[in-house]
């Protein structure tokens, strides 16, 4: 629940405060994942595909 | 011919990014892993149509989008088990104060149309500027502003962000005011 954030003046607009809280709250859970990295399958996956590549 | 590491390079360094695009897209972190793979022999095969100079992960975010998009249109009957795996699948943070409010928050934007969620995630996370969301998701820079702006309205209400009960007594109290002094 979110308790402390003031209400907006405007309806159907979004002021500058509940944007950043939501801004916020997207790269966090886009960050979650970026902060995995790069999983071993895809180092794998592009070191055998430059292989083959360079064979052909 | 092998690739041009620098070439190599962006491809991985462009990953991370990538699968959290696909999991936003398919709500499923396994999938999401095949989609980022298939977007990777895709891109390599056809590395000779990459521009060099360009933008390398706004190349592979356009590929994988394709092919999500292909995808979807063939397995229609599963899309819409986006929020509990999604939410389920990211690491808790103990360290971090509103976990259910992220909680919370993974859901209602599992909610959010496929498009609006795609247009919100590539401005408001990803880094993309309006130009390169537009020319990602093939459709001019005003649709990319007015979906992200519904995103971000819809995500509002999901959260109940400007509903009155979210803000207790006093809030509840002035409005009741606010509604009385205006009659």
């Amino acid at each position: 629940m979110q308790t402390d954030l003031p209400s907006r003046k405007n309806r159907g607009r979004l002021g500058r405060d509940v944007q950043n809280k939501l801004g916020q709250q997207l790269r966090t859970a886009f960050d979650d994942v970026v902060s995995e990295g790069v999983p071993d399958r895809f180092n794998e996956l592009l070191r055998r595909l430059d292989e083959e590549k360079g064979s052909s | 011919m092998p690739l041009d590491p620098s070439v190599r390079d962006a491809m991985l360094g462009a990953v991370p990014s990538l699968r959290a695009f696909a999991i936003s897209l398919s709500g499923n972190v396994d999938r999401a892993d095949d989609l980022v793979q298939e977007t990777l022999l895709r891109a390599v095969a056809n590395i000779g149509s990459f521009q060099p100079g360009t933008n390398m992960s706004a190349w592979l975010f356009t590929i994988l989008r394709n092919l999500f998009r292909s995808e979807y249109r063939k397995r229609r009957r599963e899309v819409e088990d986006v929020d509990g795996s999604y939410a389920e699948s990211l690491k808790s943070h103990p360290e971090q104060e509103g976990r259910m409010e992220m909680r919370e928050f993974r859901t209602a934007l599992a909610k959010l149309p496929a498009d609006q969620r795609e247009a919100l995630i590539l401005v408001g996370a990803a880094g993309f500027s309006y130009e390169e969301a537009a020319a990602i998701c093939e459709c001019a820079v005003g649709t990319i502003k007015s979906r992200v702006n519904r995103a971000r309205t819809r995500l509002a209400d999901l959260l109940s962000i400007d509903g009155a009960e979210d803000f207790g007594p006093d809030h509840a109290t002035r409005a009741v005011l606010a509604a009385g002094g205006r009659r």
